[in-house]
């Protein structure tokens, strides 16, 4: 459309209070777009957002007969909607509109201002070219399938499958271990309430058991997915656990009956601090309680020559199946909540706190498992000869706010270690020295658990440790471990002697993070956590629509920040099948039939497999509904018959020209 | 093979003599040619860097400059500090434009080809992974029969540049020495300061240092240390006569470079590995070369 076939645009730049107006001259820019051939009016505003903002959009369209519309503004991530739905209501296609970012784009990356108004009247120019070639579109609608898969089943996925599943939604909880309950089944006490872990943990985990509306498979992993918001497909792996779910009465006795009469198999569950058989439940509560064999440990899969005592011992039920396989089970599903939680820091990368090198330095987890009622030592505070420790130290920020390992703040330690000093103190009366570089207590009740740990004399050193040695200078450190430390409230070097070092380790991705986001398309921070779409305003949200983040694997947080955005997470999956249905930009490509030659270029390189061949036309077909838009096939193809709505030839090309016309 | 160029510095033709003895020796029993890098002059020196660092870089880049116009491709540099130094000017020239490009101008005014990236090595690096504990191990004619050896790194050798090992828990040395079957000690003050030019400037804090790894070393077990540096072979072995005077301890022990024991094992001639400049620990060196050689007393 042109100017002599009665194109008339309206452009608004918005001050975004000072955001834009601070670094670009906003006059100047609607001043130069109010010059640009079609253009019938142009103004500047302070808040375009805002409903008089909108309004005026909407009362421009009525009054000066608009039929384009651009906003010089914010990300299209945040306010294209908005602008869109402000065309519509003011009568016009919503396509009808281009959106200019100079916030993100200009003012916030630029500091000089003649130069950010330069490229913001650049910008404006090419908006300007290409909504004039834009063509009137109707959105579409999907449906949503009201199955959710949760990935993961420690405390975030525990509770937001319960929270869709009592919703009367069905889900599909899938948990890479034998049991669900995640790090958290680990713990004996939770901070600041002191509340024992599994007391509230274990209803829940048996609630995921018991409910109708859940599908739980444990020991299972997810291996493809494909589709897009509200159809989505997966194929979920069910490793062979060698016991049958379903005849499985979780009596136990093929545990004891196993030929392994000591248990010699380091036990994961409790950190390796004990031996667990071939044939285990990796904890008591475990849910589900079936028992599991490990094929690394046990003999008959490696000499076939055991006795098979765990199968006579199971006798008339024959749940014990060693020659059990793999099952793939393929779901639909509309929407995914993944779940997949952190890995703790390997303590061994800080070489300078010797753990791995002398036996009475811990991790916190493992500190966890020995304080523990169901751990090895039944919740005795021991040395890993006998003893009962005298001394203590907590190093803190071990794998955390440290450039030679991870960055970030893990947000938990500073808590957890103040609960273990406290526990570690009443189980065993020995003194206990914290070493931290800020004592870190922002949530509720947290800083009066420090407040209550200082009164009762546990000592605090502020510092970050240099090392943990076992390197005696006198007799009083003979035998121990010295921990070398700046006090900088002190301003002293000191050397504390104590018997058992705990290492407060840091929160990190798990090892194969990388591999899930590719899986479930979405992105990463640059250390590995998985990106929400807005860290503020769409904090469970990806950019892949539809798939959901919950709990640690979005970054490092405490269970009652888990536990709510794992509830948030449930909310949003929950508006997706309540709303049925959801609207889908016409962003898709098309195939131009009578310049199609059939060449099938296009077919094989479609990420979504939307495209395919028409026999009996000899022409290539996009299935609209599985096109994402990405324009792979519109690049790729050698006769330029494929189009893309909203990213035509032309409208590129007005903008390029547009944006390269110095005026 | 091409043969590594190498950059003595001027600790290896004084105190460090043996050093220079015994790695050229191994060496030799390696069949790993070694060409000495032509009119070379002071790395730069740590000393030196504190006062005038652009002339402390040029100084250095000089015989990085001489290593590339004569071929090199790795420039062996035995000793800690010159490692240290000549690996630091790669980094800053390369990092620092304004460091880079009055170093690659005295380059060109000395008529002297750029730096461009002749790899600086330290031979228990090469010695780890050029030739590899497989092939050392497979070399052995004198299986070690001596004492226990606390295996000692020093500051200068894994920081900040970790190439050569693990900064904060190097064990290569221990590798390697295992391989020769020499027992080695847990040693949890191998990267700890050896008390440096302290012993020269401020002795009686050097001196205090040099126990601290010493009576360490007695106390986890060892009956010698092992070093990989000139200057901490050289603290740690002329000060302990005085320590024992001071202290009122027996403390005597052995303090050897790891090419000396690397080189006895693998059937390097006694004589060529510069035992006899040991100072401490004579009675146990000669005890335990003579094990195996009846000369060896002749080499202490």
């Amino acid at each position: 459309m042109s100017e002599r076939d009665g194109l008339r645009i309206g452009v608004y730049v918005c001050h975004c209070g000072t955001n834009i107006a601070g670094t670009v001259d906003v006059r100047a820019v609607a001043e130069s777009a109010a010059a640009l051939p079609g253009v019938a009016v142009s103004r500047d505003y302070k808040y375009m957002c805002s409903d008089p903002g909108q309004d005026l959009i909407r009362q421009d369209i009525q009054k000066f007969g608009l039929n384009r519309i651009v906003v010089a503004a914010c990300s299209p991530h945040l306010h294209e909607h908005t602008f869109r739905t402000a065309t519509r209501t003011g009568g016009l296609n919503e396509f009808y509109f281009q959106m200019v970012n100079i916030r993100e784009q200009d003012s916030w990356v630029h500091e000089h201002k003649g130069a950010a108004t330069r490229k913001a009247i650049d910008l404006v120019r090419a908006a300007a070219r290409r909504v004039a070639r834009h063509r009137a579109l109707e959105k579409s609608r999907t449906p949503i399938h009201p199955a959710v898969l949760v990935v993961g089943g420690g405390i975030a996925g525990i509770h937001a499958a319960l929270t869709l599943a009592n919703a009367g939604k069905h889900v599909y909880l899938v948990e890479r271990e034998p049991s669900i309950g995640g790090h958290m089944a680990k713990f004996d006490k939770t901070f600041p309430t002191l509340d024992c872990a599994a007391c509230i943990l274990t209803p829940k985990m048996s609630a995921v058991k018991n409910h109708p509306n859940i599908t739980l498979w444990t020991y299972s992993e997810v291996t493809a997915v494909e589709g897009y918001i509200g159809n989505y497909k997966a194929t979920i792996a069910r490793r062979p656990r060698y016991i049958d779910e379903d005849l499985c009465a979780g009596c136990l006795e093929c545990i004891d009956a196993c030929v392994f009469r000591q248990a010699k198999v380091p036990d994961e569950f409790n950190e390796d601090l004990s031996r667990r058989k071939p044939i285990y439940v990796p904890f008591p509560q475990a849910v589900p309680l079936v028992p599991v064999i490990d094929p690394e440990a046990c003999i008959e899969f490696h000499s076939h020559k055991c006795k098979k005592t765990c199968v006579t011992a199971c006798g008339e039920r024959h749940a014990v199946n060693l020659r059990a396989e793999e099952k793939l089970e393929r779901i639909d599903i509309g929407s995914i909540v993944l779940a997949t939680g952190f890995r703790a820091y390997d303590a061994r990368r800080s070489a300078n706190y010797g753990y791995g090198v002398y036996p009475n330095v811990y991790t916190a987890l493992e500190v966890e498992r020995l304080i523990n009622a169901s751990g090895p030592t039944a919740g005795e505070v021991v040395l890993r000869d006998g003893r009962t420790p005298q001394t203590v130290g907590i190093v803190h920020c071990v794998g955390s706010r440290d450039e030679n390992t991870n960055r970030w703040c893990s947000r938990v330690c500073c808590m957890y270690s103040l609960k273990l000093a406290h526990l570690v103190k009443e189980r065993t009366g020995a003194e206990v020295f914290n070493f931290y570089i800020d004592m870190r207590t922002p949530g509720k009740g947290f800083e009066e658990f420090y407040q209550k740990l200082l009164s009762e004399r546990v000592h605090f050193v502020r510092g970050r440790v240099a090392e943990v040695t076992d390197w005696a200078l006198d007799s009083s450190e003979e035998g121990r471990l010295v921990i070398r430390v700046e006090d900088t409230l002190a301003g002293l070097f000191r050397r504390i002697p104590v018997d058992m070092v705990i290492l407060s380790t840091g929160l990190e991705p798990q090892p194969d993070a990388g591999d899930v986001r590719r899986l479930f398309n979405i992105s990463s921070s640059p250390e590995g956590f998985f990106l929400e779409r807005h860290p503020k305003l769409a904090p469970v949200n990806t950019f892949t629509e539809g798939v959901l983040l919950a709990g640690c694997c979005q970054g490092p947080k405490d269970i009652p920040d888990t536990v709510a955005q794992a509830g948030a997470a449930a909310a949003e999956a929950l508006a997706l099948i309540d709303a049925g249905s959801v609207e889908t930009d016409p962003n898709t490509a098309y195939v131009m039939e009578e310049a199609c030659s059939g060449c099938k270029t296009c077919v094989p390189l479609c990420p979504y497999h939307a495209i395919s061949f028409a026999q009996a036309a000899r022409k290539a077909e996009i299935n609209q509904a599985l096109c994402k838009g990405c324009g792979t096939c519109v690049a790729a193809c050698p006769s330029s018959s494929i189009g893309q709505n909203l990213f035509e030839d032309d409208e590129i090309f007005e903008e390029s020209e547009g944006l390269l016309a110095y005026a | 093979m091409k043969p590594y160029g190498y950059f003595p510095g001027c600790s290896l033709r004084g105190t460090g003599a043996g050093y220079e003895y015994s790695l050229l020796a191994l060496f030799r029993v390696l069949d790993l040619p070694v060409e000495e890098i032509q009119d070379w002059n002071c790395c730069g020196a740590t000393s030196y860097m504190s006062i005038d660092e652009e002339s402390a870089f040029v100084l250095s880049a000089r015989n990085l400059a001489l290593a590339q116009k004569a071929g090199c491709k790795d420039l062996l540099a035995p000793c800690s500090a010159c490692y240290l130094v000549l690996r630091k000017t790669q980094d800053y020239v390369a990092r620092y434009p304004k460091i880079g490009s009055h170093v690659q101008e005295s380059l060109r005014a000395a008529g002297l080809p750029p730096l461009n990236g002749v790899r600086v090595r330290h031979p228990l690096e090469v010695l780890y992974s050029d030739v590899g504990l497989e092939r050392i191990r497979s070399r052995v004619v004198r299986p070690w029969r001596g004492g226990r050896v606390a295996c000692y790194y020093g500051c200068q050798l894994v920081r900040p540049y970790d190439e050569v090992d693990r900064a904060h828990n190097p064990t290569r040395m221990d590798e390697l020495l295992a391989a020769i079957g020499a027992p080695t000690v847990d040693y949890p003050l191998k990267t700890l300061c050896c008390g440096g030019a302290l012993t020269g400037t401020m002795h009686p804090i050097g001196v205090r240092m040099n126990y601290i790894l010493l009576k360490e070393a007695v106390r986890k077990g060892a009956q010698a240390v092992v070093t990989v540096c000139p200057l901490c072979q050289y603290n740690l072995d002329a000060h302990q006569a005085e320590i024992r005077r001071k202290t009122g301890t027996t403390i005597d022990m052995p303090v050897f470079f790891f090419t000396q024991l690397l080189g006895w094992a693998l059937g390097a001639d006694p004589e060529s590995l510069g035992l006899k400049r040991a100072i401490s620990g004579r009675k146990s060196i000669a005890q335990w070369f003579a094990k195996e050689s009846a000369e060896a007393d002749a080499y202490v």
